[in-house]
């Protein structure tokens, strides 16, 4: 297929999930936020979501203060913001509409109708929509268009290169997701283990929709230690750095069999899932899981670059 | 001439005379039993498909919403099997004589030497390709699209308005009209036996493949070339390249190596030998033509001139479709085919001629007047209709220029019922049917009908507030 069909395809997918991440972490934000007031030396919650989305030099430069409304409109609606569900999905949208011949209908369909009824929900008066709403709405249009392209797509490189992207960046997003956590509870490591402590991870597994999956996976009480091993190592868990790792060295696999040539980047991501399945989680701690988290993300960026380079840009072979 | 400005003197062609014309005897008890209600349900209806499948218009120069429709009408065009078959022998005429226009000016110029069009039109034609004079396209074809743009003033009276040889749009329409119509109105297609368009796209696909170069060993592979995804005919494209199953490729996706044209995949070049561009001569190679061009492909021109590629159409197509040439096609047809035409030209004054110029000011108020190089509706002026100003601004200009402008008789054009605000009006319309020229002539039963919404408006472009029309022939 042509390199920049592969490109668009690839960056769809990225863009796809990274709106359905920004949604959620605007989810986290808000049940955070719902805690009873926290002691002075916390850093805002919300700020926090800044930190860890990228998108804090960008909100301080427009807004400066710390507002939850100019957060949310920052985070969901803002064009000038290229991470805002609003950039996001246009930008999927976009990539789509390029290669809409890579596409079928049903996943154009449902791309674009998310995008016009986008359109719609900003001439909605603020005062009318709740940030759950938001979130809702976000994560069902992302769900819609992930179950076309699983439902009616062929099974060719084009798919490849739709999972591919769609993993590197799920990869990538739980990492920052998780890494909340270390922008929340900075500078005071005495919280760690409190109830508050515990109170922000259940508001992570929560925003992820794994709460309950949680309870069936591990039972008895919410610990950091259980959430990590969720969350990074745990095959089981369909967001969990290990399941995406797994899925990007799948279609990396697939793509390396069907041409015929392995690639760099395929090299990367198996050392990569190699060792992942080693880890321990108290091999985490160890590192400390902001640097771990920081390292991977750094990681999976490599890997996206190994993809473009052997893939993207149409003189490989 | 400034006959039939009142619309009673339009030929209708549902009513004539008080009575239902054949084609149109299905749908009379259809639009009269059918409720406002229903009717806008429709409407909107067909405005979410729409909308929905991508089917979007960017009007040039007008900014606004991007993603703007092409207003469709559901009431729909209708062409007996008699009526079509005369059209039918006529386009196919007139394509088969503008690609051996095109042929023999690149050539050896016979119709010239013959004097029966001055060569000053032809050679310093802003059109006529220079660079590709010699070149013999395989199976001698220039333009394997033609799209010609009819009018109707009677039952019988047809015209020719305009004829594109390079890179007619609005196919797409023809195809998704008749898909909309189909899901809304089934019933319609049951009552009425009408020919099919969807072979269009495998037709098309059968005609580039046809006329692959001869080093081209092998199914060829073809591919259409677009300006991207910014231009307002790209929804076109790329439903084109999905329904015949060929690449859409952007200028930078392509490159060239030795005799060839590669295009870059994720396996690595691949040859490509049948390219159908839909962008201008002045962007396909910005060796040749414009340097400044991003759109192109540097060194396309040269593997062209070697038979490594085949580009349709063909560079310098476009001095067959120019304004100045327009008159010169029924006497193409009688020089290459020995055949009269079929199908009449408009009469036209060209202002570069004294006697004309001197007719043209002197009923410049009853009069068409047209930019030569001008398309899509912008730069004309309709006599009956301009303002006082508007006309001695037009005078000005053919005083000024008179090279660049032609005019013509304000045609009576034909109307079809529409659906409008009020119920049912007329409204003028047109028809772009598209024939496909390679190993063979071929034309799909059906085309666009453009209709200009406005009431009393002749201007059917989409970009002047036209709307759309699905196009039937009935089978015999």
């Amino acid at each position: 297929m042509l390199s920049r069909t592969a490109e668009n395809l690839f960056w769809m997918a990225r863009y796809l999930e990274r709106a359905e991440t920004m949604a959620r972490l605007i989810e986290v934000g808000a049940r955070m936020h719902l805690m009873p007031d926290t002691a002075s030396g916390y850093r805002s919650e919300w700020e926090s979501i800044l930190h860890a989305s990228g998108t804090y030099e960008g909100f301080e430069r427009k807004y400066g203060e710390m507002v939850e409304r100019n957060i949310v409109s920052y985070l969901f609606f803002d064009r000038e913001n290229p991470s805002s569900v609003a950039s996001c999905l246009s930008t999927a949208r976009e990539n789509a509409r390029i290669v809409r011949t890579a596409l079928t209908l049903p996943v154009w369909d449902a791309l674009n109708s998310a995008f016009q009824q986008f359109k719609q929900i900003q001439r909605t008066p603020r005062s009318d929509l709740e940030i759950g709403e938001l979130t809702e709405w976000t994560i069902k249009q992302t769900a819609l268009v992930q179950g076309t392209m699983a439902s009616t797509l062929l099974r060719n490189d084009g798919y490849d290169f739709i999972n591919l992207g769609q993993y590197l960046e799920r990869a990538d997003n739980t990492a920052r997701l998780m890494d909340v956590k270390y922008y929340v509870l900075l500078p005071d490591a005495g919280y760690v283990g409190s109830g508050l402590d515990n109170y922000q991870w259940m508001a992570l597994l929560r925003a992820m929709q794994m709460h309950r999956s949680f309870h069936h996976a591990y039972g008895g009480e919410v610990t950091p230690r259980k959430i990590i091993d969720l969350l990074i190592l745990n095959p089981q868990c369909p967001r969990s750095l290990m399941s995406s790792i797994q899925g990007a060295t799948d279609h990396l696999d697939r793509l390396a069999r069907s041409y015929g040539t392995a690639t760099a980047a395929q090299t990367q991501v198996r050392s990569l899932l190699g060792e992942l399945a080693e880890t321990q989680v108290s091999d985490i701690f160890e590192e400390g899981l902001h640097e771990f988290l920081e390292r991977f993300v750094g990681d999976v960026a490599e890997v996206g670059s190994r993809v473009s380079r052997a893939y993207l840009g149409g003189l490989a072979a | 001439m400034g006959k039939g400005i009142m619309a009673s003197e339009y030929f209708n062609e549902m009513y004539e005379g008080g009575e239902i014309r054949v084609p149109y005897a299905r749908l009379e008890s259809w639009q009269r039993d059918m409720p406002a209600e229903l009717r806008s349900l429709k409407q909107a209806e067909a405005e979410a498909l729409f909308r929905r499948i991508g089917i979007t218009f960017a009007v040039y120069g007008e900014g606004g919403d991007p993603d703007r429709l092409i207003p469709f009408d559901m009431f729909p065009r209708v062409f007996t099997a008699l009526e079509w078959s005369r059209l039918e022998r006529g386009i196919k005429q007139r394509a088969r004589a503008l690609n051996a226009f095109l042929c023999d000016v690149y050539g050896s110029g016979e119709i010239v030497k013959a004097g029966k069009i001055p060569g000053r039109l032809v050679y310093q034609n802003e059109a006529y390709e220079k660079s590709v004079a010699g070149i013999m396209p395989p199976r001698g074809v220039y333009s394997h699209i033609v799209g010609i743009d009819l009018v109707r003033t009677g039952p019988d009276e047809f015209f020719v308005l305009e004829d594109n040889c390079r890179t007619p749009s609005g196919v797409s329409y023809m195809l998704e009209n008749r898909e909309i119509m189909m899901r809304m109105f089934p019933h319609l297609f049951r009552q009425n036996r009408i020919a099919p368009v969807e072979s269009y796209p495998e037709v098309l696909r059968r005609t580039l493949a046809s006329v692959a170069p001869t080093k081209c060993e092998g199914e060829p592979t073809v591919v259409i070339l677009t300006p991207g995804h910014f231009n307002s005919a790209y929804y076109e494209h790329s439903f084109l390249a999905d329904l015949m199953g060929v690449e859409l490729v952007e200028g930078q996706d392509l490159f060239v190596e030795g005799d060839f044209v590669w295009m870059r995949t994720t396996e690595g070049p691949k040859k490509v030998d049948v390219i159908y561009r839909r962008i201008d001569d002045a962007f396909i190679d910005p060796l040749c033509f414009r340097p400044d061009s991003m759109l192109g492909v540097p060194g396309l021109m040269n593997v062209y001139r070697s038979g490594g590629v085949a580009i349709c159409s063909a560079p310098g197509a476009g001095v067959a479709d120019d304004k100045a040439i327009y008159t010169f096609v029924p006497e193409m047809v009688r020089f290459y085919l020995g055949e009269e035409p079929i199908l009449n030209n408009v009469p036209t004054w060209q202002c570069a001629k004294d006697d004309d110029r001197g007719h043209v000011l002197d009923n410049l108020a009853d009069l068409v007047v047209k930019e030569v190089h001008g398309s899509g509706g912008y730069g004309m002026l309709i006599g009956p209709r301009a303002s006082k100003d508007e006309l001695a601004l037009f005078r000005q200009k053919i005083i000024d220029a008179p090279d660049n402008y032609i005019a013509q008789p304000t045609l009576s054009l034909s109307t079809c019922p529409t659906f409008v605000e009020e119920g049912i009006a007329p409204r003028h319309v047109d028809l772009r049917p598209y024939c496909l020229v390679g190993e063979s002539v071929e034309l799909v039963p059906g085309g666009l009908t453009r209709v200009a919404l406005r009431e009393g408006s002749l201007v059917v472009n989409s970009s002047q507030g036209g709307g759309v029309k699905d196009t039937w022939v009935l089978a015999e």
